[in-house]
């Protein structure tokens, strides 16, 4: 445990030093990012206020909370992709990480978590401006803010474990790029990510139930800014950490049966 | 059992789509795909006793790197047993991993925009290296490769030769027990290689570490290896100590004779590799030798005359050329 400890600290610490180095790429990389949560709460402010003020429960300013608070959750749950996972397999850099007494994923979890902090402290003055700019209708009570620390640290868990999964796909088709879309088209839809889950179709919300996007975006998203009790956030990071533990069980399994089709190839 | 590794029949084969160029044939591998079987490794066996440090030699593709990867636990064997400490690499268990390292030439494991003392620092924390043991440790290896100046510039900023030396530092700080070493010094000069081989040199004496090395460069196998194994298409020629292999595979000596006169025929005495003004080198079969130099002694003015082995390189590119013994002609 203490071994493990040492080496999540010195891999985050790894990760601060080395994105502090591309600071400005990381700035302009977000501002590039914040265009797509403008313009869904643009588009649903703009209908909120033509059907008199408000959209599902939805005003301006609750638009503004969501879509705010997407920037943030949207930025803590980026995680290693399966462009990576291609690309290490494919070049062959993958067997340095297969060398290490570590499972790769520790290396993972731990890199993209240090990358975190990096985005956090870039993130504030973007938050602020946005805030000023689009003054987002925010309440929460004081477990909500605690529980949203935890809800965007749980979904960024569980978006490693499935983006893992479909990452491993490479060792046995050595390009998952067209999978991954299929998945981001199925993230947008159930995720919460396009539009909050409230606003969706019944039956989306009832498909959405039984899968694990909306915990990566609705949910964290949701215990900051939707009025919520502290029973409810406690079952919302309960089902997170299912999901967390249903990925993880899944990722070692799919381990198991990838590693072997490791080619080492390119090296 | 003292073997620190062990192959037993080792093979690892290869299914690799077969195409020929064009649309046409595009088009027909949606419907039909063909393959055929590359036998990379095909029924090694060999074992390598503790501390030995073993040249591991083959031309590109004779699948010495692909023995390194699963002597490594990167691959997984066809057929065949591997073991390396006791362990079997492909488990790929914890503390079999902790006791190796694979260094490849063309492969590096140092974080490339920091300096590479924070990825020394990274290995400790892999490692679980006490700090006092691991600051030890590497201020011992920046002193014996003088990497003292380097160590605290971004890698990305290093030559290639200085970050090579990294790359060794970081490998072998956890302290490897046995080393597989992919041409350590590929791309290298002639200085940065010397040093290198002579730090792996150090590390072997002093702390007894079984070393299996592959390299393209004769100079690092005769520095370092007593003993070499040859393979060739994946199969095992020799195994034996250096000086035996040129012994079983040379049949000729190279024969360096002065004249006083550069005016003299030699082709009756054995084939005339070049003349530098009245410096000939001649090559003559082995079992001849002792008659040639005879005869010319008493045929020719001789200012000098010297008989060595061809050069290793020379020994080697004819086995890889061959595959089996030279034979002395007729």
């Amino acid at each position: 445990m203490k071994h493990m400890l040492d080496y999540y600290l010195t891999t985050i610490k790894i990760a601060i030093q080395t994105q502090f180095q591309y600071r400005v790429m990381q700035y302009f990389y977000m501002i590039g990012m914040i265009a797509e949560p403008i313009i869904y709460l643009v588009v649903w402010s703009t209908i909120a206020e033509a059907q008199g003020g408000s959209v599902g429960g939805y005003t301006p300013g609750a638009f503004a909370a969501y879509y705010l608070v997407w920037t943030l959750v949207r930025n803590m749950n980026i995680v290693f992709t399966p462009y990576g996972w291609e690309n290490r397999i494919r070049s062959g850099w993958f067997s340095m990480d297969l060398l290490r007494p570590i499972h790769p994923l520790h290396n993972d979890v731990a890199y993209f978590a240090g990358m975190k902090v990096v985005v956090i402290i870039l993130w504030i003055p973007l938050g602020l401006f946005l805030s000023l700019f689009f003054k987002p209708e925010l309440h929460p009570a004081w477990y909500q803010v605690i529980g949203f620390f935890f809800a965007i640290w749980g979904a960024y868990l569980i978006r490693t474990m499935l983006l893992s999964l479909l990452g491993m796909i490479t060792f046995f088709t050595t390009r998952v790029g067209a999978i991954f879309e299929l998945y981001f088209a199925f993230e947008l839809v159930f995720s919460g990510r396009l539009v909050p889950m409230s606003l969706m179709p019944t039956w989306v919300q009832q498909v959405a139930g039984f899968l694990p996007f909306q915990w990566t975006f609705f949910f964290p998203i949701e215990s900051l800014v939707a009025p919520m009790t502290l029973t409810h956030m406690l079952g919302g990071l309960g089902v997170q950490l299912l999901w967390i533990a249903i990925g993880w069980l899944a990722v070692m399994i799919m381990w198991r049966f990838s590693v072997r089709q490791f080619s080492a190839v390119g090296g | 059992m003292s073997d620190i590794i062990l192959l037993n029949t080792l093979s690892k084969h290869f299914k690799v789509p077969v195409r020929e160029s064009g649309l046409k044939a595009s088009i027909g591998s949606l419907f039909k795909r063909e393959f055929r079987t590359v036998k990379a490794v095909d029924q090694i066996t060999f074992q390598i006793d503790p501390g030995e440090v073993v040249g591991f030699l083959g031309p590109n593709g004779a699948g010495k790197t692909t023995t390194l990867k699963m002597l490594s636990g990167l691959l997984y064997p066809t057929s065949g047993q591997a073991s390396v400490l006791g362990y079997e690499p492909s488990r790929r268990q914890s503390k079999f991993l902790q006791q190796i390292t694979l260094v490849m030439g063309n492969r590096q494991q140092l974080v490339w925009d920091l300096p590479a003392l924070d990825s020394f620092d990274l290995m400790r924390a892999i490692y679980s290296i006490p700090m006092a043991e691991f600051t030890r440790r590497r201020d011992e290896f920046i002193d014996l490769l003088e990497l003292k100046d380097l160590v605290n510039k971004p890698v990305r900023n290093l030559s290639l030769g200085e970050r090579m030396k990294m790359e060794i530092v970081g490998a072998l700080l956890h302290r490897p027990k046995v080393l597989f070493l992919d041409e350590p010094t590929l791309g290298l000069d002639v200085t940065m290689q010397r040093r290198i081989r002579t730090f792996l040199a150090e590390y072997n004496r002093r702390y007894g570490a079984t070393v299996l090395l592959t390299s393209h460069y004769m100079a690092d196998v005769e520095a370092l290896c007593k003993r070499v194994i040859v393979i060739h298409h994946g199969k095992l020629l020799f195994d034996g100590e250096l000086s035996c292999l040129v012994e079983q595979f040379s049949a000729f000596k190279t024969v360096g004779v002065t004249l006083q006169s550069a005016a003299v025929d030699l082709n009756k005495y054995g084939q005339v590799i070049s003349q530098d003004g009245t410096r000939f080198t001649l090559r003559v079969p082995k079992s001849d030798t002792a008659q040639v130099t005879a005869r010319m002694l008493a045929d020719l003015p001789v200012d000098d005359l010297n008989v060595e082995d061809p050069p290793i390189e020379d020994v080697i590119e004819h086995v890889f050329a061959q595959g089996k013994p030279e034979e002395t002609p007729a």
